[in-house]
């Protein structure tokens, strides 16, 4: 039986000028899954969600959300001579969407380095990323004509809030925060654009193990009760193998190796590139 | 601690009508019983003047402070918003004298005289009046509806840039325009660099402080609004609120066209509040003057905007008047001669920007609550002020040369926040 398809990246290169930073990958999150992406300092983990989420249009390689094709791409311009990758004829199209259309499909993200709104509160953090849906204009919404719709954001922020032990301190500055519930708050907000995909990029960084213990149940809980699919970037290997199916490495932008976390522990190449860095 | 005081929602609502009613009831009786010959007439100078300038800097804050848009067309804006109103507004018959250059000019009709005659018509004497009044709206809309939608075109280029090329491009624009509405070959229209006069105008100071004040609680509600936090999360970081699905472009030109409309209202109350219009005042010079404002009451607070207006102007146009004609507080020096209040302006606004970087306001608004605690502190504050005033002037006087001597640093730090404050220069990650 196979599962609904999600997320396909297809034969993706990023390259910055002379910097292959995503070299040729390939991978595929079906849907109520929940994907690892892992891989020493600067493999290109981020970048690679930057592609996905439309920040960088890829050079080459093609994404596609739910089986339909939104991201495509192939070397172009100056790219032409300075293209280092694999793939260069396959893909003869160019589409790139902006990252608030890939929101829109029902992609949302979180962010390695944390990037709350710091002049906003916590409840309107959430708030933010209900405005997606919303479906009032400008001038309904500025004159309250969609009052209903505003006292359900409200409602259902309250429950995102709720959720991830945040209702006290739903009038706070998002910055004043502690640090672990920053972390969060970033994933409820993502959660408040109502995705089909979560990609977690570093979710445990800077946790002890017993908070990465909880979010690790928090994920899996996410997952359940939002009948989605999560690709998350982490460390913290415990995290990693304790929760997910199937788990992608890369180094130096490819993919080295990809199977369930026992193929996975044990497979020489992901110990030679975990051994000739660091961990 | 301090106690804090609440009150409810409707008490809120009641209170904030019943204190507008009072002032507007206060600035009509006032108006009618102040000789005109008195030095109190000023006062309602100011509020006239004050209520245009708040309007203006709301909406630049708008842009600046609420969706962190650098942003200086301002006046340029407030040049189309202007003119537009004048050139509808000037009755037939007044057009020979004004457009004396250009054979009465290309317009013939004036939109409140049309009103006026029509109303007239029917109702008679009070017809004609009310006519003229009715009839002053449908400029001042166009003339906000002119704007807007010529920002919405610069808009389409402008707003991609990044901050600073945005605050160039705006304040360029803003610059040719002006040389634009002198153009010699539009002069049918514009009357080229030649007054405008004669307009229809208002003939109370409730005018321009209502339509002010209407406008402002429409932006305030935009601000509180769900288009409003999109704003605000497009101000503190671009990237996490495209990621979180806010269509950038669509806002940031939502932002300023409504901005751009309001500042074409505040236009054209400020051509009815002079009775004339020529390019000559909608310079740069305006702009930077509107900046200070949402600077000095706060960048993304709109009490903080209104109260800079009405401070600005009292001090530009009343308070600091004597300084110039040599008769100050009951002080008198040989140096205090026409030009010295700017001097002593510029000084004030120095320190102010200097040691209150962050403005009045902050980002902090008026709330009732705020404003009763305030109240109700406010003698225990005042007697601790006294009691440890000694002291303090006494530290002050102590820490001063090593302020002085930290001032050209301090100096340097507070343009540079300035600077990130109207932020920019982030990278993808
Ligand atoms: N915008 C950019 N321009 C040029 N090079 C870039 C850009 N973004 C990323 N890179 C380069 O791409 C490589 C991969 O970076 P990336 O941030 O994706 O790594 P990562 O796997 O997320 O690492 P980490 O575990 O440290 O977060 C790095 O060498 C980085 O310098
Ligand atoms: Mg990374």
């Amino acid at each position: 039986m196979t599962k609904r398809n999600i997320l396909r990246v297809s034969d993706v290169t990023m390259q910055f000028g002379g910097v292959v930073a995503v070299n040729n990958l390939n991978l595929e999150v079906n849907k109520g899954e929940i994907i690892g992406l892992i891989g020493p300092n600067g493999a290109g983990k981020t970048t690679a969600f930057n592609v996905i989420t439309g920040v960088y249009a890829p050079t080459n390689g093609a994404v596609s959300i739910d089986g339909q094709v939104v991201i495509e791409n192939y070397p172009q311009g100056k790219m032409k001579a300075l293209y280092k990758g694999q793939n260069a004829g396959k893909y003869a199209d160019r589409r790139v969407l902006t990252p608030d259309k890939i929101t829109k499909m029902g992609v949302a993200r979180t962010f390695q380095n944390i990037r709350l709104f710091k002049g906003m509160s916590v409840m309107e953090n959430v708030l933010v990323a209900m405005h997606t849906n919303l479906e009032a204009g400008v001038f309904s919404a500025a004159f309250r004509r969609n009052r209903k719709e505003e006292e359900k954001m409200h409602d259902e922020a309250m429950q995102l809030l709720r959720m991830f032990d945040l209702e006290k301190n739903k009038d706070d500055m998002s910055t004043s925060l502690p640090y672990g519930k920053q972390r969060h708050l970033e994933i409820a907000r993502a959660l408040a654009t109502k995705p089909k995909l979560l990609l977690l990029d570093e979710p445990a960084a800077g946790m002890n193990p017993q908070e990465s213990d909880e979010l690790m149940h928090l994920v899996a809980k996410i997952r359940d009760d939002f009948d989605l699919s999560v690709l998350m970037i982490e460390h913290h290997m415990q995290v990693v193998m304790g929760i997910c199916e199937r788990i992608y490495v890369l180094d130096y932008g490819a993919l080295i190796a990809e199977g369930n976390p026992q193929e996975i522990q044990n497979n020489p190449r992901v110990i030679e590139a975990y051994l000739g860095v660091d961990e | 601690m301090n106690k804090e005081i609440s009150i409810s929602k409707k008490q809120k609502t009641i209170l904030s009508l019943f204190t507008c009613l009072v002032f507007l009831a206060l600035v009509y009786v006032g108006d009618m019983l102040t000789p005109p010959t008195s030095s109190w007439g000023m006062l309602f100078t100011v509020l006239e003047k004050g209520s245009i300038y708040a309007l203006v800097a709301v909406s630049m804050n708008l842009l600046n402070g609420f969706t962190g848009l650098f942003s200086l067309g301002q006046a340029g804006f407030m040049l189309i918003g202007g003119y537009t109103y004048a050139i509808f507004s000037i009755p037939a018959a007044s057009r020979d004298s004004v457009y004396q250059y250009f054979d009465g000019g290309l317009i013939k009709f004036s939109i409140p005289e049309i009103f006026s005659n029509a109303l007239g018509g029917v109702l008679g004497e009070l017809g004609y009046s009310l006519g003229e009044f009715i009839g002053m709206f449908v400029p001042m809309i166009m003339a906000g509806l002119i704007t807007a939608g010529l920002a919405f075109l610069i808009g389409i280029p402008v707003l991609r840039l990044k901050s600073d090329y945005l605050a160039i491009a705006t304040l360029g624009f803003a610059e040719i325009l002006r040389a634009f509405f002198q153009w010699k070959a539009l002069g049918p229209i514009t009357n080229g660099s030649n007054i405008l006069r004669s307009f229809s105008t208002y003939s109370s100071p409730l005018f321009p402080i209502i339509i002010s004040g209407l406008c402002i609680g429409f932006i305030v509600l935009l601000i509180n609004s769900s288009y409003g936090r999109a704003f605000k999360a497009i101000r503190d970081d671009e990237i996490a609120a495209e990621a979180m699905g806010v269509n950038l472009f669509k806002h940031k030109q939502w932002s300023f066209v409504i901005s751009s409309f309001f500042a074409g209202i505040g236009g054209a109350l400020l051509a009815m509040f002079s009775s004339s219009i020529t390019t000559t005042p909608f310079t740069s010079n305006l702009t930077y003057e509107i900046l200070l404002i949402v600077v000095i009451g706060g960048i993304g607070s709109v009490t903080g905007s209104i109260l800079g207006s009405f401070l600005f102007v009292a001090c530009s146009e009343w308070w600091l008047r004597g300084l110039d004609s040599g008769a100050f507080l009951g002080l008198s020096f040989g140096f205090m001669r026409p030009g010295f209040r700017k001097v002593v302006f510029a000084v004030v606004i120095m320190i102010i920007v200097l040691f209150y970087s962050k403005g009045i306001m902050g980002t902090r608004e008026f709330s009732w609550e705020g404003f009763l605690t305030f109240l109700k502190n406010l003698p225990g504050r005042l007697i601790n002020f006294f009691k440890a005033f000694p002291k303090r002037l006494a530290d002050f006087f102590r820490t001063l040369p090593a302020k002085i001597a930290g001032l050209p640093a301090r100096m340097k730090n507070s343009l540079k926040k300035l600077k990130t404050n109207t932020k920019h220069g982030k990278e993808a990650r």
